[in-house]
């Protein structure tokens, strides 16, 4: 809870940029293409993908962009830590859930 | 019953509010949503029970060849369906609806027209699943529909058809409330009443309202795959396809166990606050009640495959599974621990809520040992698919939560309707039902570990069965006249019960402040919270003592209109007050009716009747989209 | 979760718009749509458990990533096309970033222009155009899905075919369902716009659950080219 002055009578969202900057989502947007063009250009290599890194890596770029977009464009970095309950909850349950249902079903295997 | 003469009993025109059956169909009104959720759940409660009472007739005596094998698989299939879908959860809607703003401080809820559309949606949903069992369609693949039983292989008959699609339109009511219920909570609280200053009931069921948004979703994407199936022709259960026969199980279940916690919570939020009331103490470790709810709603996610111990999912799978569902009955432990300390050395009245309330505790914890003993994988493989399964799940779901929704029913029919129920007659009821439950379930647990299996429609004597069924057939016969005795009381005392007032049991929160029944505005003025138990703060203070209170500063009052918390006895109208109230609208039903009718359009996709199914959908479409639009351009009030 | 200090008086109101308190001093709507997105999270997840689930499984091609001759001797290469898809994955992360500067040129509007501004710092200002944009390109993604739909089923992928083919149109069309009914929702803002303008904390709230609906079904669209087109 904020008692932030910079709140208005009509209570905006705390914290929230008062003034939203276009810039910075163009470099926002360059860096998800680059991931993406990352991304894409390693899948062409024989190489790469044949190696161990090619899935965990592809998996950790995209969940770099999915944070990216989640934090910035969806303003969760920003905005009241309610509405980052709300996701983070849900989010860890289907990730859960996800590789629990990969586990039960043998595509995924625990090396215990 | 003497007739009380004072206070005198406010009806809705005392109030400038409409009556009649439109301002029912054009109603927003949480209250009045409440009381039609009510009505209606305990119609399908009643049909639910009266295919129990055909299937256990059946089963009274060895081939008793009362029904045939397929109008049993109807029974029992619509009877889980029924009581789950139909009864139980909208018996807790009903709860919801009513009680949540009233016990926050609220006027109403957050959507009210979103609100109605839930109730209608239910409504006709309800009427869709229930219809075809008079036409000897109902479904028949149990409430669990396991795949591939229920594929077009095997299933080729439009039973199946009503099921999937009956269960997705019911879907959508219960998604649609818990937005509403969750934004509710957590942005319509009174000013001072912080989350743990909320009462039981309503943080029970904002943790259900979190089950209702994560579990709907795995079982709507579980029916979408057999609506597929069915009608396009896809392949996830499709064995010859090579489709894994255990998809369906696991889709199902992980809905499957959240959902038993959905029917469980509401019933436990409703005797965290019965009890203190008739035991005149505060429940005891309020914290430690809500944390533990919390965390079975939370581990709840994590113990579905329990369902599922005989299907071969390998030790590590069992034993992950077994593991998590024997650490989910200690927080569930926990609360039974504190209900009873909340009764120990208090000044115990027994009502007949209060009855209701620890014959809960009992017969859950029954069920609960049965569930600990279903929870050992190896244990459980004689005990799956067997009547003692049947015990477990009746004991918590019946001697759980229909046992805490009667005691939810008598403790706040007087708020609803201004009369107490009778208590004579609330006697009988009880005891009829905690004798005629026990007999009927308890030898259950017998017949099952004596190898007595579900499902089936006729046994051979001399296997031990025998006794026990008759056993458990005439404890149903029990429970139809105590529940002839519940229908009696619940609809006789709306014109014959003593007059309630404000709060006619010595209660401790906010509902209990305003008038039985509460004017449309609810609160005249919205009240400002420095306790979990307000009431108390203001008649008897010495009750809560013990408990955190601060009329310090940090309690600034935020919103210029909150008073401090009083009784109100007023009777203005909404309009003298200068309380903006929501219009009464039927854009809800009509829109409600537009998504039914798309849903019916589905059903002829099967016969080959394209057009017809297009020309419904479309139709429904239509008004799905033009109720829409009228709906989110109207202001709300 | 405490009392927020800063909540608006209770019935005051503009035109028809009551502002009334709240706990938190945040919009229902807002609450609302994110508990949305939430349970959006459990209806994708079980969709990518099952195709994930399926990979591998199904046992008659066609297949994503390998080629496959049939007894009768009918040819499937592998189907999936990675540059259209990358072509595609590129049009809906674009489309994000205009739905981010539709919803700012809202916020902005009212606010006075630097003096001799920028066609950069002009162009932040038109939620039309950005709106437009941001449909536009939610439809060419659109039309991209059409087309492969289209070729697949050409090339002997149906929805019947296999597990592959089952699992994979419906998650895709899922979520192409879900990128139209945001096309839909994007052009009912742009008419709004069009016909009283769109100014104010009301209205921009309107672009902002709007726009959380569309970032969310492009996250998720990250998560399908992904796990489906990417990895094998």
């Amino acid at each position: 809870m904020s008692h932030d002055a910079k709140h208005d009578a009509h209570g905006a969202d705390g914290g929230a940029h008062a003034h939203p900057d276009g810039n910075k989502y163009l470099k926002v947007a360059v860096i998800l293409t680059l991931i993406t063009v990352v991304e894409v250009w390693a899948y062409y290599i024989p190489a790469l993908v044949e190696s161990p890194f090619f899935n965990p890596g592809l998996l950790i770029m995209s969940a770099v962009k999915f944070g990216i977009v989640v934090l910035f464009y969806m303003h969760l970095k920003f905005d009241h830590k309610l509405y980052r309950a709300l996701f983070t909850g849900p989010m860890i349950i289907a990730m859960c859930t996800i590789m629990a249902l990969l586990f039960l079903f043998g595509q995924l295997s625990i090396k215990l | 019953m003497a007739t009380i003469a004072a206070p005198t009993h406010a009806g809705a025109a005392d109030y400038g509010e409409q009556t009649g059956i439109w301002s029912w169909i054009t109603t927003v009104d949480h209250k009045r949503i409440g009381t039609l959720y009510l009505w209606t759940a305990l119609s399908f409660f009643l049909i639910g029970g009266l295919e129990a009472v055909i299937i256990r007739t059946q089963l009274m005596k060895p081939n008793m060849g009362f029904v045939s094998a397929e109008t049993y698989n109807q029974l029992f299939t619509m009877h889980g369906t029924t009581m789950v879908f139909l009864a139980i959860m909208p018996l807790s809607a009903a709860f919801f609806n009513f009680l949540i703003p009233l016990q926050i401080g609220a006027r109403d809820v957050a959507f009210p027209r979103l609100n109605a559309f839930s109730y209608w949606v239910y409504l006709l949903g309800g009427i869709f699943i229930t219809v075809p069992i008079l036409f000897q369609v109902a479904p028949d693949a149990g409430w669990f529909g396991y795949a591939p039983l229920t594929s077009p292989q095997f299933a080729p008959g439009p039973n199946i058809d009503f099921w999937v699609i009956g269960l997705q339109i019911l879907g959508v009511s219960s998604l649609a409330a818990a937005f509403n219920f969750i934004t509710t909570i957590i942005n319509m609280r009174a000013p001072g009443m912080t989350l743990m200053r909320m009462p039981m009931f309503t943080w029970m069921s904002f943790v259900v309202q979190f089950l209702l948004v994560l579990a709907f979703p795995p079982i709507t994407i579980a029916l979408v795959f057999l609506l597929f199936d069915r009608f396009f022709g896809t392949t996830f259960y499709a064995i010859a396809a090579g489709a894994d026969p255990l998809l369906w199980q696991h889709l199902f279940w992980v809905f499957g166990h959240p959902e038993v916690y959905i029917l469980i919570l509401p019933a436990f939020g409703l005797v965290s606050e019965v009890l203190p009331t008739f035991s005149k103490k505060p429940l005891f470790g309020y914290n430690v009640m809500v944390y533990s709810g919390i965390m079975i709603g939370f581990l709840g996610f994590g113990v579905w495959a329990h369902h599922m111990f005989a299907v071969g999912m390998g030790a590590i799978a069992d034993s992950i599974f077994a593991t998590m569902t024997m650490l989910i009955a200690i927080p569930t432990g926990v609360k039974i621990f504190n209900w009873i300390a909340t009764l120990w050395a208090g000044e115990i009245r027994f009502t007949v809520p209060m009855k209701f309330a620890i014959a809960l505790i009992a017969m859950f914890t029954i069920g609960g040992i049965s569930g600990v003993m279903h929870s050992s994988a190896p244990a459980d493989l004689q005990q799956t698919d067997t009547y003692f399964v049947v015990a477990h799940f009746h004991y918590v779901l019946f001697g759980g939560s229909i046992m805490g929704i009667f005691a939810g029913i008598y403790h706040y029919y007087p708020k609803m309707t201004g009369r107490l129920m009778s208590e004579k007659i609330g006697n009988w009821h009880f005891w009829l039902t905690f004798v005629g439950f026990n007999l009927t379930f308890f030898p259950m647990h017998f017949a099952g570990l004596l190898g007595m299996p579900r499902r089936i429609y006729q046994y051979d004597s001399g296997q031990g069965w025998d006794a026990f069924n008759l056993m458990s057939t005439y404890g149903t016969y029990l429970l139809v006249v105590a529940t002839l005795f519940f229908v009696w009381n619940f609809v006789r005392s709306r014109k014959t019960g003593a007059i309630a007032g404000n709060d006619p049991w010595g209660a401790a929160t906010l509902e209990w402040s305003i008038p039985s029944p509460p004017p449309e505005y609810n609160f005249a003025q919205i009240p400002e919270v420095a306790s979990r138990y307000p009431l108390w703060d203001l008649k008897d203070p010495a009750k809560t003592a013990g408990i955190e209170h601060s009329h310090a500063d940090s309690m600034t009052i935020t919103d210029a209109h909150a008073v401090p918390v009083h009784e109100e006895t007023e009777r203005k109208t909404a309009k003298e007050l200068g309380i903006p109230m929501p219009f009464p609208t039927a854009k809800p039903l009509f829109t409600a009716v537009g998504l039914v009718t798309m849903f019916c359009g589905l059903l002829f996709l099967r016969n080959d009747m394209f057009a017809v199914a297009m020309t419904i959908t479309l139709t429904g479409a239509a008004m799905l989209i033009g109720g829409l639009y009228a709906w989110l351009t109207a202001p709300l009030e | 979760m405490t009392t927020s200090h800063t909540a608006a008086a209770a019935g005051h109101d503009d035109g028809h718009v009551h502002h009334h308190y709240t706990t938190t001093g945040l919009d229902h709507r807002k609450i609302a749509i994110w508990t949305f997105i939430g349970s959006e999270c459990m209806l994708f997840a079980s969709l990518i458990s099952t195709y994930l689930i399926y990979k591998g499984r199904s046992i008659v091609g066609p297949f994503p990533h390998e080629a496959w001759t049939s007894e009768t001797g009918q040819q499937f290469h592998a189907i999936l096309d990675i540059p259209v898809t990358s072509a595609s994955t590129f049009v809906l992360l674009m489309s994000s970033f205009a739905m981010v500067l539709a919803l700012q040129a809202v916020q902005l509007r009212g606010t006075p222009l630097p003096a001799n501004p920028t066609w950069w710092q002009r162009s932040q200002r038109s939620s039309q155009g950005w709106l437009l944009m941001t449909a536009l390109l939610g439809a060419t993604f659109l039309g991209f899905q059409a087309y492969e739909f289209t070729s697949f089923v050409h090339e002997g992928l149906t929805i019947k075919r296999n597990l592959f083919g089952s699992s994979f149109f419906t998650l895709t069309g899922f979520h192409g369902a879900h990128v139209t009914a945001g096309v839909l929702w994007l052009m009912t803002l742009l008419w709004i716009d069009r016909s009283r303008g769109l100014q104010g904390k009301n209205d921009e709230l309107l672009v902002d659950i709007c726009a959380l609906y569309w970032h969310f079904v492009d996250v998720v669209w990250i998560a399908i080219f992904t796990l489906i087109y990417l990895i094998r």
